[in-house]
């Protein structure tokens, strides 16, 4: 609340909603949690000798220790060195993907819903097949496709998960279509490019910038699952997924819980630090929300 | 519960047995200064105060006011079921009930309250649409009250509720029991609602605007039907309204409501010919007389309203509440808190200045 | 009724067949050459009785040609060989793994429902209490924990730690069969599944619950005499229901992507299972199959969830 009184603007709607975020104690603390991520994550390469994928033979299968803070793994690499780089390759591969299903998504329910009739209906029939499957099998489906490796993975959950954002980015244009000004610049021969620019891109942002958090949070979860079933990054390359694929040797899950564990603890901590942040945001962003 | 259970066929002491037989000169339900709070997030608030009222068996008395006057706390409040934070900080509430025992409301917790809820006091909501469960059939919904004070089977409630639709002039009321809300009109909402709250016989009836969503014919059949019922039954009745004209068609004696207190009492008659606070007058007044409607056009004249607003509960004026909006105010109005006076016609007016004016 | 029923399920089937076009130009995508899903892997051909089939198959045709082809064949009961498992045709493999599936997610959707409900009451009933407050805590954990976490952490507690339950499969190996064997290695990937799945319909029952109670008809129960107890559980809990039963519809459907993960880890041979094994060893027809069957499987749950609603809600008339 203290911090609300020194945010700038604070009668613009944006301004409002900027208060709004800054108010909700969750979405703070999942702020705090993903800045401290971060900067381990971005900062502990470059002071500690221990890589990835260096190997220490002499320390196989160790439990936590001081040279080895949360254990090693089968081949003697150090656990929370592959954690980080897990993290960043986690996220290197939510972050792309969000932003190309965000792409997607707005580009298709932009069409849709400035597009007229018959655009529309032919993008939200293929929308509602494309939901009509459970999310994990198109994944597989998708995964069957391209084969595993970093860029099919990102590949594939782009392809995955915009209709849900084209559908939101429809109804909402859908609505506006109604508005004067639109139909003005319709009649003043603007195109379909400059409508978007001019019309639906400020008119969703809102939309867009929730979508693309929460959208961060579902795609680690879905890099995860895929890796966990081999079928998204592949080992040497480390990602919570396939450190957890080794927790499948039942020798792992039970007799070296810190090699999956602390991966596991780490998906779930990140996930609902990113949930925190983005329902924060609708709050935020949602005129009917309490305060502010 | 044990009152009803008592006698061998409650289904035949609806009809035998009126209250007001035993009754007689006492009153059913007797309010004394009664005072509702508000509990909220800036301090405590005050709904209501000061609340007198006295009706007798097989009378009803109207309680009128403005949306904000504080009438429907006040039903709220005899009944106990006052949202949210709202509290009774003052007063008593005493019902004679059918077993002729005088209780305070206001004393009683909640399991207590629970026994005479539906089966002392009944009480009648001003939304026929959203007032009864769209999932229960309309027999089920005027049989559990009966199940549950009269202690009758299933069976045996779900006839005297078939009994009540009749009652309250539902045709084909067998077939109508076992449909649900959303086959029956506005109107006939309403009639099941007053089945519902008259099927243990209630020795009270408190209607909140039981006609206010209603269309202007059915009004007039529902105030019918309320008269009918009363004369049958016996029982008192608390009818709130912001409506004189209604005021006139069912009540024998009318309370005046303002900012949270009573500014005039008495009896239909009185009030309504010789009103003495100006409150009254104004509200009069703005009621348009039937047949004036051309005269009015053709002075030009617009209706009557009374300006200015109600005052804010947060800060309520000292003295008269009434008095910036008063065409009658003096300086002294706003000083001295007028209390209840007993004027020459009986009703008591809440006015330092009804005899001057 | 009758007339809804036909209507519903002739869109259903519509549904269908566009997602059997969508995921059969989707796999034709994929490297590799489709005749090899019509040959006994066993049988030894030469190139040109390959040729011979690729003409007698059509796989010479154009693409929606062939789609033609397959759908024809599809309909009556071919869906083709699996690549692997000896060539084994579909369409058995499906049937024998539908059952195992089904008992997982039915039985989980189940728990996760009564759960659900049970905790959503109380958590609206005492808001902000303990119970609602650890509702809160858990429904985001809930959100937040893969399935495949989950199962990893149930598997390693339960049956690696404390020993509680088998670590796998569905039957004791080696053992007859018994209704208690398979209740007990059931018993925890059910309620792993149920556990997320509780979390979300908790939440949801609770808020519903909590708009319900707010009504005026709950209002004028209480006006009856009604107890407060049956209040809750006779007016207000059915109403609250009406919504959540609608959400039953994409439980099942999210039961299937918890349970290919359930599957995998605890070994439990169902769809899922049967799945990822395709997917890891490229068995297009199997793919192909078990995507359509997991189609229908959504479709079918949709189209019962919006019948059981037409008949809780009085208010909706179908026919």
């Amino acid at each position: 609340m203290t911090v609300a009184r020194f945010l700038p603007d604070m009668k613009s709607p944006t301004g409002r909603a900027l208060r709004r975020f800054v108010g909700n104690p969750s979405a703070m603390l999942g702020l705090a949690l993903m800045v401290a991520f971060l900067l381990v994550m971005f900062i502990y390469p470059a002071v500690s000798a221990i890589g990835p994928n260096s190997i220490d033979l002499l320390a196989i299968n160790k439990p936590p220790s001081l040279a080895h803070w949360l254990g090693t793994d089968g081949v003697g690499r150090d656990v929370f060195a592959r954690l980080l780089e897990g993290g960043r390759v986690s996220l290197l591969v939510a972050l792309t993907s969000s932003v190309a299903s965000l792409v997607i998504g707005f580009a298709v329910g932009a069409v849709a819903g400035l597009g007229g009739r018959f655009a529309d209906a032919g993008a939200m029939r293929a929308v509602d097949v494309a939901m009509t499957l459970p999310p994990v099998i198109l994944l597989l489906v998708l995964a069957s496709i391209t084969g595993p490796g970093i860029g099919p993975t990102i590949l594939v959950i782009s392809l995955l998960s915009w209709p849900v954002l084209s559908r939101l980015v429809r109804s909402r244009l859908l609505e506006l279509g109604q508005r004067d000004f639109v139909v003005a610049s319709r009649g003043m021969g603007a195109g379909l490019g400059s409508l978007i620019r001019r019309h639906a891109l400020p008119n969703t942002i809102d939309i867009l910038v929730v979508f693309v958090t929460l959208q961060v949070a579902n795609a680690i979860l879905l890099e995860a699952g895929l890796s966990f079933l081999g079928l998204g990054v592949p080992p040497p390359d480390a990602s919570w997924g396939n450190m957890l694929f080794a927790a499948r040797s039942t020798t792992v899950l039970t007799n070296y819980p810190w090699q999956w564990m602390f991966p596991g603890l780490a998906l779930v901590v990140v996930v609902l630090a990113i949930n925190f942040i983005g329902d924060g945001l609708r709050d935020a962003f949602d005129p009917r929300s309490e305060g502010g | 519960m044990a009152a009803a259970s008592a006698d061998n066929s409650a289904i035949e002491t609806a009809r035998a047995a009126p209250h007001s037989s035993q009754t007689v000169g006492s009153p059913a339900l007797s309010v004394q200064s009664l005072r509702v709070t508000f509990g909220t997030n800036q301090g405590t608030l005050t709904a209501v105060e000061d609340i007198g009222l006295n009706i007798a068996p097989g009378k009803t008395l109207a309680l009128v006011g403005e949306s904000g006057s504080g009438k429907s706390v006040t039903s709220l409040a005899i009944i106990r079921l006052l949202a949210g934070r709202g509290r009774i900080s003052e007063g008593s509430i005493a019902l004679r009930g059918k077993d002729g025992a005088v209780k305070d409301l206001a004393q009683m917790a909640e399991p207590e309250l629970e026994a005479i809820r539906g089966n002392d006091l009944g009480m009648v909501f001003q939304e026929p649409m959203t007032s009864l469960n769209p999932v229960l059939t309309v027999g089920e919904q005027i049989a559990e009250p009966i199940r549950i004070h009269m202690g009758l089977s299933r069976r045996d409630a779900m006839l005297r509720a078939i009994e009540m639709l009749d009652r309250v002039g539902i045709p084909a009321p067998a077939a109508r029991a076992r449909q649900y809300l959303h086959e029956f009109s506005g109107g006939m909402r309403q009639r099941v609602t007053i089945a519902i709250a008259l099927a243990c016989d209630p020795v009270l009836l408190l209607a909140d605007e039981p006609t206010t969503a209603l269309d202007v014919t059915v009004q007039m059949q529902i105030l019918n039907l309320l008269r009918k019922l009363q004369a049958e039954q016996g029982m008192a009745m608390l009818f709130v309204t912001h409506n004189l004209g209604v005021v006139a068609e069912i009540a024998h004696e009318v309370a005046v409501m303002y900012a949270g207190q009573i500014v005039e009492q008495g009896s239909v008659r009185e009030v309504l010919k010789t009103p003495r606070h100006p409150y009254t007058r104004g509200l009069l007044a703005c009621v348009p007389q039937l047949g004036s409607a051309s005269a009015l056009k053709n002075s030009g004249s617009p209706l009557f309203s009374i300006p200015g607003m109600v005052p804010s509960l947060r800060d309520m004026p000292k003295g008269c509440r009434f008095a910036a909006r008063c065409p009658h105010a003096q300086p002294k109005c706003t000083v001295d808190t007028p209390e209840p006076v007993l004027t020459d016609t009986g009703n008591r007016v809440r006015c330092i200045r009804w005899n001057e004016i | 009724m009758t007339l809804y029923l036909v209507r519903r399920f002739a869109a259903g089937i519509l549904l269908l067949l566009a997602l059997s076009m969508l995921v059969f130009f989707l796999l034709r995508l994929a490297p590799g050459d489709p005749i090899s899903s019509y040959i006994d892997p066993m049988a030894s051909m030469t190139e040109a009785d390959m040729e011979r089939l690729r003409q007698s198959l059509g796989l010479d045709q154009p693409l929606p040609f062939q789609y033609v082809y397959w759908l024809g064949e599809a309909l009556s009961g071919d869906l083709g060989r699996s690549l692997q498992r000896n060539g084994q045709p579909v369409l058995d493999l499906l049937s024998t793994s539908i059952g195992p599936s089904m008992l997982l997610m039915l039985t989980g959707s189940t728990l996760a429902i009564i759960f659900g409900v049970i905790i959503g009451i109380v958590g609206a009933v005492r808001r902000d209490g303990p119970v609602d407050l650890t509702l809160a805590a858990l429904s985001s954990l809930g959100v937040s924990s893969p399935a495949f976490l989950t199962s990893l952490v149930g598997l390693y507690v339960f049956s690696g730690v404390l020993q509680w339950a088998p670590a796998g499969g569905m039957q004791d190996p080696g053992m007859p069969f018994t209704v208690s064997g398979l209740l007990k290695h059931l018993a925890l990937p059910a309620l792993i599944l149920a556990f997320g799945q509780t979390a979300l319909i908790a939440r949801y029952m609770r808020s519903s619950l909590l708009e319900v109670l707010h009504q005026d008809y709950i209002r004028t129960a209480r006006a009856k005499g009604v107890p407060g107890r049956m209040v809750i559980l006779k007016h207000a809990v059915r109403n609250a229901l009406l919504p959540v039963v609608t959400l039953i519809g994409s439980t099942l459907g999210l039961a299937v992507g918890g349970a290919i993960f359930i599957e995998s880890v605890f070994n439990w041979p169902g769809m899922g299972l049967l799945m990822v094994t395709a997917v890891e060893a490229r068995d297009y027809p199997l793919i192909m199959g078990g995507t359509l069957m997991v189609g229908a499987w959504v479709i079918l749950a949709n189209i019962m969830t919006d019948v059981a609603y037409a008949f809780i809600d009085p208010r909706i008339k179908v026919g």
